[in-house]
This record gives C-alpha cells, structure tokens and sequence, in this order.
C-alpha cells in the first residue's frame, strides 16, 4: 500500500485545500468539485485526505460506521447491536473511499452476498461503496466520465443521505452520508447540471505559471518520491496543525453566529447574480460559516463571505448551458459591486 | 520533406538524414529509459504503423527489460472484467461461491502493457489507465468483489493514427514520458543488437534509487518548460525521472547537465506548444520548408535549423565513455563539447536544457506558429479530449436487466448467479424429488447431470450496451462576404440555439467555417459547448464563398466521425451562392458546379444534412443544392426558434435510424 503524498506539502492550490477543509469542518456544505487543468494535484489532494481527517468514533460491529453519539439513525446494524448491549466504540480513520471507473452498480450500492447465498442458502447484504463511504468521502475521479446510471445513483443517495437497496428480493436501507468529491478536466465534456448542483462549493485549478511555484511542486514530489516516509515525516508537524484547525473548527461551528446583515448581504449577491433557488444562499452561510469556524472567528462577516463566494456560487450562475464564459469574472465583479472592491 | 528554397539540396538533404538519424537514436533511447524506470517515466507513445521498424523497437524494448517482466497487449476494445479484473466464471460454478480473476493490468505488474491502435483507445479506457499509473495499483469494485491489486507498470501506446485527429487520449498521453514519432528504418539501423542492452539496465536499475538531482537542474528542467508553453506540471516532472534514469544508465549517481538535456530532448521537446525566444547568437532562419507538410510525420527537428549543440548520446549498451554501437557514430559529427563536467553553472544549463529542448519540437508546430496559428492549434490539441472520448459512448454499458443473452446483450454472469442463489435450495430439493422418481421409475437410467449451482433459463441476466446513441453535429457555416455580416450574426445565434439542444441530447458539437478560399474546422468535435460559443464569437467574415471546399471539408469530416462510431448530421448555414470554384479560382457558374458535385457525393456518402438558408429572401440555389445533398431545407428567416430545433431533431431522429440499420 503507497503512502499518500502529504496534505499539507502541496504547492499553492489554496482554494481547492480551502473548500476540502471547509466540507471536511461542515459536511452539510454538500460536495466539492475539482475542474482544472491536468497534472495539478487535484487527486493528489484528495488522496492525502485520509491520513490528513481526525479520526472519528464509531460503533464497533457497524457496517457503516455510524457514530455511537447519534441517537437518530436509521442503521439496521446498530438496531442490532443495540438491542443487545450497549454497543461499543472505537477509533476509526475518516474513509475516504474512491469510486473507480468501471465500477459496477452493484458494489456501489451493494447486493446480495453471493458466497453466503450460495454456500449457506442465506440472504445477506453485502454492503457496497455508499455504505463504506458513510461519514466520510467518497471520492470521484473524472466525474464526467462517470456512467450515466451511476451518476443518477448518486445524485439520489447524495441529496437524500441514505441508500435504498431494492434487488434481488432484498430491501436494505442504510445511512450514506458523505462529503462528494468530484475532479475532472471540463474539456472531456459537460456535467449534468443535476449532478453539479449537488456540489456546494466548486473550484477551479490551474497549474501554477511562476517558475519558483512550478520548481518547488517538482522537487517536493521529486523528494517525496526519493524517500516516502521521511518526506512524509518532516510534513507530519504541518499535517497536525491543519488537524487541530479542524477539530477546533468542528467544536467551534455550532457557536458561530449570522448575523442578519451577513444574511442580507448572500441574499443580495445571489440576487444579484439570479442564481436559481435558495441552494446558493444556503451553501453560501454555511461555507461562510465553516470558514468563521476554521479561522477562529465566532461571527460570519464580509471577509468571510467573500472569500467563500466564488466556490459558492461559480457553478450555479449558469441558466444557460452557453452562458458560462468567466462565471469566476461574474461572481467576483458582483461581489465587488456589493462590498465595494 | 519539401526541400529548402535557399540552401543547396545536398546540404538539406544530409540535414534530413541527420535528423532522421537522431529521431531513430532517440527512439532506441527512450526505450532503454523507459526500461530502466518504467513506473516513473510513465511510459512511450509510439507514433507509427505496424511493421519491421516498430517490432523492432518492441523487440528492443522486451530485450531491455528483465527476463521475468511480464508484456502484455491489450486489444482496443477490451472490457472492465478482463482489463480490471472480474469475477472467474468456471471457478465460481465450480466452487459454489465467487472466484476472483485478475485482470491484465494486474497480471502486468513490474512488466509493461501495449496498448493496441492507442489512438482510438475510448477515453474511459484512458482514464482506468491513468488511475493505474497514477496509483500504481487496480482497484476494482466490480461483480462483487472488492479488490487491490499492484500494477506497477510502464504503458505503450501503439499510435497508429495517420492525421491530426487521431491521437492518443491526450489525459493518457501526457502520463508518458515518451511521445516517439517512428519513422520506417532501412537494414543497417535494424540489424540485431551484438549485445542485449539487458545487462545494462538491469545495472542502471540497481544504482536508480541512489541517483540525486542537483537543484540547479530542477529550476533549468521547469525553466524550460515554461519557456515551451508546456502547462502541466507533469512534464517536468517526468523530464525529471528521465534524466535520472539517464545518469543511472551512464553508472553516476548524480544527474548532470547532459542528462538533463536529454531529457529535455525526449520529454519536453515534443511537448511544446510555442518556441521560446532563440538565444542571442543565433537567429531563427525563415527559410525552411513550406508549411504545407502536415505535422504527422515530422521529424523532431527543421532541417535548416541545424546549429543543435547535440548534446553528447549516452551510449546505450555499456558504461564505457565511447560509444560502440554503429548506429551511434553517425551522430558525432557536430560535437564541440567535451564530456566531462564542468562545475554546473545554472545559467548555461538553463540554456543548455532549453536548447536540447528546441531541438525537438515538432516541424509542424514551428510551420504553424509562421502562418501565425499558434493559438488555434493549441485550440484543437485541447480539444482532442473531447473528441476521442466520445469513443466511450460506444459499448458503454447501460444497465443491468433480466433476459436472455441475444445481440447487443451480453450474459451478466454475476446477476444471473445472484438471482440464481436464493433459489438453490428450493432447486436442490426438486432435484432431489425428480432423480429420486427417475431411480423408482428405472434404477437402470443413466444419473442426471449435478451441479453445484443450478442456473435456469429465468435466471439470466444481460448488460446492456448503448451503442450509436452518440451523435455529433456538425455546424458549416457560411462566412463569407455574400452571406453579409449582418445575417452571419443571425446564424451564430441559429447556431447557439441548436447548440443548447444538442446540449440537451447531450451530443458533440463541431463547427466548420468557409470563407475566401479555404474550409477549416474552427473546433473539432467536443462537448465543451463553452468553447463551440467561443470559436463562433472569434469568427471573422469576408471574402468570397469556397461552397464546394466547404462541403469536401464537411464530408470529411463528417466520414471521420462516422469511422469513430459516432453519427455525424451535417448543418450548414449558406446562402448557397457559391462564387469560388474547387480549384480556388473565382467565377460563379464552375462554382455552383462544383458545389452541386460535392452537394451530391454528400449524399452517396449518407450523411444526414441539413440546410438553413441564411439569405434575406429564401433562394433557389440554396434550395437547388439542398436537394443535391438529400438535405432538409430551411429557410432562416422564416425559421423561429421552435422550429430550427424541431427540424434538427427530426434530422437526428432520422440519422439514428439510419445508422441503426
């Protein structure tokens, strides 16, 4: 098994590892999308996600995961267990779970145990990828390459937070929540604009044009490939400190106040860019917030909301299909406009 | 190769066999780099067609490698099952319970994979590709089974591709460190090897992990690309591992700028999109040949740009400092340096590095930069992602339904089982019943046949493949001065409106634009409708109207996508008053004939067409030549909105049956 490259040890990139953070404090931001040039550390980024993430509490015996402070889940496992004893908990990294092209629908969602319906005569579930990636990440590497029947999979699970399994004589539901990551390379096509709205935040990456920035990316991977662990190993103080951000973000969050002129403030913006629906309002206070928590702030303030802006709204902005030129440009003279330079 | 106007032909001629020389030696060199580090260095794209020269490289390269390193060839259209790895049908039923199968990437672990005909390769292949060379293992979630496998590998992907437009998924190619243009080599440079290279790079493989960089070098490597215009970051990195790979091969265990050169030569080279600025003492000649030589069979260097410093060849068989090679003497002729180095000074090893670098870059490109095209052709090389993935939509499965096998349905042997196994027991105890009413009946009968699985007719599965649901519509639009730019205007908004239909149907869009004497493709196909609105909004109007060339132009393009698989619908937005004739000289009457001529082989052809006719009066040349080309007709200023989209898909709906059949 190869050692992900470092989190923090990737060159530049602030808004990608900025919305990564944001969905990693606040998963209910919904999803974050990665479009961007080739060769820029979208995967990369993703990938250090799991030794990067606190590790969470879980219930030990649960095929999902669940948290063994949630008192509302609708987890058959945890039913189980709980009917029992007091189920027990333990550590457990955050999955970060990757969707490989060519996945069948079947372990996505799960099905029916072959071997034990074979061998046993049993009916079991075999839980699939949804349910490994619950309360964590599922990650989609190019997204618009996805299959049409899957991504209609997702978008269902993705908004509804649970994964209903009808087939083969089974009816299993199970909790899948997770933070969507998606990247990809928007010349190999269009996404569906029911898949993208199931992203909140979207950010674009472009391979860095300075020399300095282009020579360092080189020679950290160049280092990090030469020797793994002792590269890994000088980040780890750095990993740590972007740790403890989180975690002091988690706690945070729930303290974090909008005030009404914050609020007054999103709701002019996407009025102002006549974004659809109150999906950019919403996903906008709550980016808002998770930035306030990350920084240490208790109260969203324009700062806040303008950093956030950007990968709030860019992918919402588009009524029309061929509307999209510099949706960036868009969002930036509108908060420009609204907050004065 | 077009010889040069201003130097004698003897002296363009030998330039030319020198560079064909040097593109031979660099072949044979990459191979031996890739051998050394295959994980690394990604892998080779190999341009060229099958034949003695290319089996020899293979061969070269199996001989490079370790005897016990895995090759295998992956056919074009090869399935997620076998690449990835699926579940083993005769196991499982003989075993009552899944059997995994590896797949072949798997199997190529430490060894390398070919890919066959790369260049039609469908993108969702590419892209499983790229996540192994990426991660440097499979994962595979498929049939029910979950599984990690190492697949540390180096790719080669045979291109076969003869235009522009077939190349390798450019997301696969830029993971190759390589990109080799293989031109067909006579006897001598094919004779057998004295000495296998197996014994060298198995040495330059043990020193590999010991081998450093010196910083100077990373800046000079990034340094140069930037200076190429080459965007990723990938390819200095990949330069990076060359040169490593390099240094190792020559027994050293620090990169030096020779190495760095070469690197430069082999991996940034190819990839430049634009020419840095010449250093000072030499001036760029104007004089080489004619731009009309297409960029698919360049040779990596301008013959009259020969003042390469060549950066002296490692030599490929053994560590010694000559090179004992025949095929390797031919190149010291130009050599003024000497090989031991000097204390590097980061300012000539920028230089330097950039140098061997310029040496490299595609004839074609340096041809287009001339007629000032720089920016399209970049357009176009962008766009290729998009259009070779389009390959994907053919055979992409869609689903999982019962039924049986049949044409277009394949077995799915892993929901049969599924919808087999909760049966089983039911299915034993019958079995049970009827063989025991058979031995009652007559103990003498022979015993019926007993499986552990028993599968039945109702239990069957099958896959669903979409196939020639891809369709690509080609807009040709009239810019010249008869269409007036006033009701060009109209038609690039006739144009947007079909564009958020086919947005819609989720199809490819290409647009093609005539005007003056000349029909170019202004966007190859691609679903990037944002770009499709960008190349219309640039389009410049004028001159007169080249109808049969834009109708050839439109036939060819659409027969391109038609070998892909795809269905091509041609729309063009004339006026139909053609002026210009094939040949390009003016006069209305030829022309009208050459149009009505080209109008018709459209048609033999079996496009589906269709023409709106931009004219402020509706015309009966338009009409006249949309009956030539079995075209549906349009009159625009008639046409609303609603109606412009109806009739487009109506004349989709009519070419999916057409290819349906």
């Amino acid at each position: 098994m190869s050692v992900a490259f470092p989190f923090s040890a990737i060159v530049g990139q602030d808004e990608m590892k900025l919305a990564i953070l944001m969905a990693a404090v606040d998963p209910s931001i919904g999803g974050v999308l990665v479009f961007g040039d080739r060769g820029t550390g979208k995967s990369t980024a993703v990938r250090a996600l799991a030794a990067l993430l606190p590790k969470m509490h879980a219930v030990v015996g649960c095929r999902y995961g669940c948290d063994p402070a949630s008192k509302t889940t609708s987890c058959e496992d945890c039913a189980v267990l709980k009917s029992k004893a007091k189920p027990k908990s333990h550590l457990v990294p955050v999955p970060v779970v990757d969707l490989p092209l060519g996945a069948t629908e079947d372990r996505v969602v799960g099905a029916l145990d072959l071997e034990r319906a074979l061998a046993q005569g049993v009916k079991a579930f075999e839980p699939g990828l949804l349910a490994r990636a619950n309360r964590g990440f599922l990650y989609i590497d190019e997204v618009n390459l996805l299959e049409d029947h899957l991504v209609d999979l997702l978008i269902d699970v993705a908004a509804s937070g649970e994964n209903v399994v009808e087939r083969e004589g089974l009816s299993v539901r199970h909790p899948a929540r997770f933070v969507l990551v998606g990247s990809g390379n928007p010349e190999e096509g269009e996404l569906r604009p029911q898949l993208l709205d199931r992203f909140g935040l979207s950010v674009e990456v472009k391979t860095p044009t300075d020399l300095q920035g282009r020579v360092e990316v080189v020679r950290r991977r160049d280092a990090f490939e030469r020797d793994s662990a002792a590269f890994t190993e000088k980040w780890s103080q750095e990993d740590a400190r972007i740790r403890a951000s989180i975690v002091a973000g988690r706690l945070l969050l729930p303290k974090v106040s909008v005030p009404d002129a914050a609020l007054e403030r999103a709701a002019q913006l996407c009025m102002s860019l006549g974004t659809d629906g109150l999906r950019g309002e919403l996903t906008l206070i709550r980016a808002a917030r998770a930035l306030a928590a990350l920084e240490g702030d208790e109260a969203v303030a324009d700062v806040h909301l303008k950093r956030v802006a950007p990968p709030a709204l860019r992918h919402r902005l588009r009524r029309n299909p061929l509307d999209d030129s510099g949706s960036t440009v868009r969002v930036d003279r509108a908060v420009a406009e609204l907050f004065g330079a | 190769m077009a010889s040069a106007a201003s130097s004698p032909a003897s002296r363009t001629a030998q330039a030319a066999e020198t560079a064909a020389e040097q593109a031979w030696s660099d072949a044979i060199q990459a191979a031996l780099l890739h051998a050394i580090d295959p994980v690394g260095t990604g892998g080779v794209s190999l341009r060229g067609l099958a034949g003695p020269t290319r089996d020899f490289w293979l061969g070269f390269l199996r001989d490079a490698l370790p005897a016990n390193a895995p090759l295998r060839r992956v056919p074009l259209h090869i399935q997620d099952a076998r690449l990835l790895g699926g579940l083993d049908l005769a196991a499982t039923l003989q075993m009552g319970r899944p059997v995994a199968q590896k797949g072949v990437l798997a199997e190529a672990d430490r060894g390398i994979v070919l890919l066959a005909m790369a260049e039609r390769l469908p993108s969702g292949t590419a892209a499983r590709m790229n996540a192994v060379i990426d991660t440097r293992e499979v994962v595979m979630e498929r049939d029910g089974l979950a599984m990690r496998q190492a697949a540390r590998l180096g790719v080669v992907a045979l291109d076969e591709g003869m235009t522009d437009d077939e190349q390798v998924p450019s997301s696969l190619k830029e993971r190759l460190a390589f990109w080799v243009n293989l031109t067909p080599q006579r006897g001598v440079a094919l004779a057998p090897m004295t000495e296998s290279p197996r014994r060298a790079v198995a040495a330059a493989r043990a020193l590999l992990p010991s081998v450093t960089v010196p910083d100077a070098v990373f800046e000079g490597v990034c340094g140069a690309a930037l200076a190429l215009g080459i965007a990723s970051v990938r390819a200095p990195i990949l330069a990076l591992r060359v040169a490593r790979a390099a240094a190792a091969l020559d027994g050293r265990r620090e990169v030096n700028e020779i190495d760095a050169a070469l690197a430069a030569r082999l991996v940034l080279g190819p990839r430049a999109t634009q020419v840095p600025a010449p250093p000072a003492q030499e001036e760029p000649d104007t004089d080489d040949d004619s731009p009309a030589d297409p960029e698919n069979n360049n040779e990596p260097e301008d013959p009259p740009q020969e003042p390469t410093p060549e950066p002296p060849e490692e030599p490929p068989e053994n560590s010694d400092e000559e090179d004992d090679e025949g095929k390797d003497d031919d190149h010291d002729d130009g050599e003024e340096e000497e090989e031991e180095p000097p204390p590097i000074d980061p300012a000539t090893l920028n230089e330097l590095i950039l140098e061997a670098a310029r040496a490299a870059i595609p004839a074609g490109l340096l041809a287009a930069m001339k007629l000032g095209q720089s920016g399209m052709r970049q357009n176009s090389a962008g766009g290729r992602a998009g259009q070779i993935q389009k390959n994907t939509m053919r055979g992409r499965p869609s689903g999982v339904r019962r039924g049986e096998p049949r044409a277009g349905a394949r077995l799915n042997v892993i929901e049969t089982l599924r919808a087999a196994a909760p049966w089983q027991a039911v299915r034993r105890r019958e079995m049970a019943v009827k063989v025991a009413a058979r031995l009652a009946l007559d103990p003498a009968l022979p015993a019926l046949p007993s499986a552990l699985i028993q599968v039945r007719r109702e239990d069957f599965h099958v896959t669903r493949y979409q196939q020639n649901t891809e369709t690509t519509t080609v807009f040709v639009v009239d810019a010249s001065g008869s269409a007036a730019l006033a009701r060009l205007a109209e038609a690039k908004g006739a144009v947007e409106l079909l564009l958020a239909d086919c947005y819609v149907r989720r199809d490819s869009v290409a647009v093609l634009a005539f005007r003056a004497k000349v029909a170019e493709v202004l966007l190859p196909p691609t679903r990037s409708l944002v770009r499709a609105k960008r190349s219309l909004a640039g389009l410049p109007g004028g001159g007169g109207t080249p109808l049969a060339t834009g109708i050839d132009a439109a036939l060819a393009l659409a027969q391109t996508i038609q070998r892909r698989g795809e269905t091509p619908i041609v729309v063009f937005l004339t006026d139909g008053r053609g002026n210009i004739a094939r040949d390009g000289s003016p006069g209305r009457p030829q022309a009208m004939a050459d149009a009505l001529l080209a109008a018709r082989q459209l048609r033999l052809a079996g496009v589906t067409a269709l023409l709106l006719d931009t004219a402020a009066k509706p015309q009966a040349a338009a009409k006249e030549l949309a009956d030539a080309m079995g075209a549906g007709y349009v009159p625009l200023p008639y046409a609303g909105a609603t109606e412009l989209s109806q009739v487009v898909r109506a004349a989709t709906a009519l070419a999916a049956r057409s290819a349906a059949d």
